[in-house]
């Protein structure tokens, strides 16, 4: 039985690999550049903001909820950063974790929305993604902040990591925080008591758990995600761009899903989630090198998320009757 | 007047494991009050659900009008006339009264696709005036009182030229007035010449409306009474039956344990009204009742799961803020809900959490990661102690079977070192062999010290187990009985006690 379990886990994740090898193989026989070096590193690249917004998401999705402010809150804490480095004069440190502390509140404001003044997720968050939408804006000026006068901010993303060429600082940085989120996930209380809060939230709380206080951690976990996607994607362009942010959380949460985390909470893995990124990512990708217009594209990726979900379900539904 | 609406013979119906109904015989004669009374699980909602169509029947005959019957589905014994008014009532509360009643069969207007609310109000207004009920078609349902929203379900079952309808404790959250109004109208339903089946188990309610009463038991019908003739005594022996010896456990209660528990004047919601009790260290204090006594809601309020409105609670003599479960967790008071999947259990994640989920703070590894040795170790442990016959600790609660996941939940409370248990119907949906482990269990626990408050609904277990036991009807507590009174007369008579001027709004 324990095989079992440890199999079925396994299975989830093999699939899900299979199908991102099985994409890779084919991208690359229909154009071979698809796998030359440089293009390997642009689709990494564009995996981290997306993949670190996805870890917020199934922190959120695993405890039962939902986040749609992942990508505004993301533009919303670059700009406050930059902002603060540029006009209030904080040292970059200070405004880094300026940043990370937008984030933390924006969640936390979120959750409090939803345990406290009872909001469905899903119109707390909204709230969540026109308030930073517009507040970004406000606070900008509509005006990219340039994050002049410190060198080394666009390093922080940019730099070659140990001088290797083409190997960007963001891959090390992203691999720190799946790592940071892995064991955040599976091994610490926050962790546990998303799956128990996702799995069941009613006998969580009869079992004496805090459910209100965990559950705006969770929220606020999930900022400060969005919050280190914006230091990577604003160090990446020198710069935090008010107008960007929007569909970046339905992206985020569709890695989620597609990496095997439960809409109904209680499921999900950080690994799984990450190779639901790469795999929006490799599909986005390939059929740029292919050709095939955004708006095909677009297509294409919904068209997989809904595939994905179905076989999902198809699995859950054979496990229940086993 | 006496003609046979209905009559079953012979009705035999068996689920997994137990015979819900054994060879039980019904009768409803036109123009009549047939009163259906017994204990829980006596059989009574089978028999109706076999009547609606909800079951089918495994043996016996059905003869609707003289003529014999099969009944498949609801919509055939809807399509016959036969309709059941379930004590939650099934209405939408955004839709306008004649709306609810004539839900599924709208009437279309000159405009095609168009509905015409005009012509079901006008049908909605003669129906309620035929049961002179002053209520307006067009307001929305969920504005009204239960009482009315009651009486638009009596609409729509007429609205379906219904010769038969089944109320199933009608009464129970209505007031005083509300009742006689409510008697008022079944009177016109009885007078037009239909056949009402009245589910009850307020026994002086049966006397002023019903003209026979027919008591179940054990999935039998025991015997029809004419009302006029019965007295309550009968009644109530009739349900009970003959008294079956129950072997009592051997209590162990010392004579001055001290009291660990302590609930005074607890009020919540409708179902709590004023309930008082104490636990000694070491007893096993029963909490006897029918259903919807209030005897699961009251557990739920001094646990904190619901908010109580009024009252005090102690714990070693000192009185404690319970506010929420987590509250009551940190004093010691774990329960054990009726409920274990909905309320105990994270069915999806395996043993060694559902162990360790209430007491993680005493698993961590400095203050921030799990210590998973150490949570392993401690199910393990339990798991042996408890005898959980699972093929590891890591095997999915899911799996477990019902008897074994009770325990899993009963491990958790155990991790957590909770003095004060209260056990919700512990051994509803456990097989034989398991309800015993749980009353070893449950004499263990008290044997080591811990209050144990249990919940039941199945006499013979609170007659075995307990060393004193409370009797809850409407959200009272209406007798108390130890030692050789914890019998099921006596019980079942505090159980059917409603009190006089019990009722706050009828006043």
């Amino acid at each position: 039985m324990k095989g079992q379990l440890k199999s079925r886990i396994g299975t989830q994740k093999l699939i899900i690999l299979a199908t991102l090898a099985a994409l890779f193989t084919f991208f690359s026989m229909m154009r071979p550049n698809f796998a030359s070096y440089l293009n390997l590193m642009t689709i990494a690249l564009s995996t981290c903001v997306n993949g670190i917004l996805a870890l917020g998401a199934t922190f959120v999705i695993t405890s039962g909820g939902i986040d749609l402010s992942l990508g505004t809150t993301m533009t919303f804490c670059s700009v406050m950063s930059g902002v603060s480095f540029v006009s209030w004069g904080f040292p970059i440190w200070l405004a880094i974790v300026f940043g990370f502390a937008v984030g933390a509140v924006c969640g936390g404001i979120s959750g409090f929305a939803i345990t406290k003044m009872k909001l469905p997720p899903f119109i707390a968050t909204m709230a969540m993604q026109m308030m930073t939408k517009g507040l970004s804006l406000v606070v900008s000026g509509i005006k990219p902040v340039y994050f002049t006068g410190s060198e080394n901010y666009k390093k922080i993303a940019m730099g070659n990591f140990l001088g290797i060429e083409g190997f960007y600082n963001a891959f090390i940085l992203f691999i720190i925080i799946i790592v940071l989120a892995h064991l955040t996930y599976s091994k610490t209380l926050l962790g546990r008591y998303t799956t128990a809060i996702g799995s069941n939230q009613e006998a969580a709380r009869l079992s004496g758990i805090k459910t209100d206080k965990w559950k705006i951690l969770i929220y606020a976990v999930s900022g400060i995600f969005s919050a280190a996607a914006g230091l990577i994607m604003s160090s990446r362009l020198g710069s935090a761009q008010p107008q960007l942010g929007a569909g970046y959380e339905l992206e985020a949460i569709a890695a989620a899903v597609i990496g095997g985390t439960s809409m109904s909470g209680g499921e999900g893995t950080i690994i799984g989630t990450v190779i639901g990124a790469f795999i929006i990512s490799v599909l986005t990708n390939g059929l740029r090198t292919m050709a095939v217009s955004t708006e095909w594209q677009t297509v294409v990726t919904g068209f997989v998320l809904a595939l994905a979900v179905y076989f999902d379900k198809l699995r859950r539904e054979r496990r229940e009757r086993a | 007047m006496t003609d046979n609406l209905i009559r079953m013979i012979g009705i035999s119906k068996e689920f997994p494991g137990v015979k819900a109904l054994n060879k039980a015989s019904f009768e409803l004669d036109a123009g009549e009050v047939h009163a259906l009374v017994g204990e829980n699980g006596a059989g009574k909602s089978t028999l109706m659900k076999v009547l609606t169509g909800v079951y089918t029947k495994d043996e016996g005959e059905i003869f609707y009008k003289g003529r014999p019957v099969g009944i498949h589905g609801i919509r055939h014994s809807q399509s016959l006339g036969i309709v059941m008014i379930h004590q939650e009532l099934n209405l939408m509360n955004h839709l306008s009264v004649a709306q609810n009643i004539f839900i599924g069969r709208e009437e279309h207007g000159r405009i095609p696709l168009f509905l015409n609310d005009q012509a079901i109000n006008k049908k909605a207004a003669e129906i309620l005036g035929r049961l002179n009920m002053d209520i307006d078609p067009t307001v929305r349902v969920g504005l009204l009182t239960v009482a009315k929203q009651q009486m638009i379900e009596i609409a729509k079952a007429l609205s379906y030229n219904s010769e038969i309808i089944i109320m199933d404790e009608p009464t129970a959250s209505l007031t005083d007035t509300e009742i006689s109004d409510l008697f008022r109208v079944i009177r016109i339903l009885r007078d037009e010449g239909k056949g009402i089946i009245y589910i009850s188990h307020r026994l002086e309610e049966l006397k002023q409306i019903s003209s026979r009463i027919t008591v179940m038991r054990d999935g039998e019908t025991v015997r029809t009474l004419v009302t006029a003739e019965a007295s309550t005594d009968t009644i109530i022996r009739l349900m009970v039956g003959r008294e079956l010896f129950i072997q009592k456990e051997h209590s162990a209660l010392p004579q001055d344990a001290p009291v660990l528990f302590e609930a005074r004047g607890i009020r919540c919601g409708r179902l709590v009204r004023d309930v008082s009790f104490q636990v000694r260290k070491g007893e096993i204090l029963g909490f006897a009742g029918l259903v919807g006594a209030g005897r699961t809601e009251a557990a739920r309020a001094v646990y904190g799961a619901d908010r109580m409105s009024k009252g005090e609670v102690l714990v070693g003599g000192i009185t404690v803020q319970v506010e929420s479960p987590a509250d009551a967790v940190r004093h010691g008071i774990a329960y054990l809900s009726e409920d274990r999947k909905q309320y105990g259990l994270l069915l999806g994640l395996d043993v060694e959490t559902n162990t360790s989920i209430a007491s993680m703070k005493d698993y961590l590894r400095g203050k921030l990661f799990i210590n998973f040795q150490k949570a392993r170790q401690n199910a393990e442990k339990k798991t042996k102690e408890l005898d959980i016959r699972t093929p590891s600790v890591r095997q999915l609660v899911r799996n477990l079977s019902g008897g074994n996941q009770q325990k899993v939940v009963l491990a958790k409370w155990l991790t957590r070192n909770c003095d004060i248990l209260i056990f919700d119907e512990p051994t509803r949906g456990i097989d034989v062999g398991a309800k015993n482990e749980i009353y070893r269990l449950l004499r263990d626990l008290a044997a080591a010290g811990k209050a144990i408050i249990l919940i039941s609904s199945e006499l013979p277990e609170i007659i075995r187990m307990c060393d004193r036991v409370i009797v809850m009807c409407e959200g009272r507590v209406t007798g108390e009985v130890t030692g050789d009174e914890i019998n099921q007369q006596r019980i079942m008579q505090y159980a059917t006690a409603r009190e006089e001027n019990g009722l706050e709004a009828g006043a």
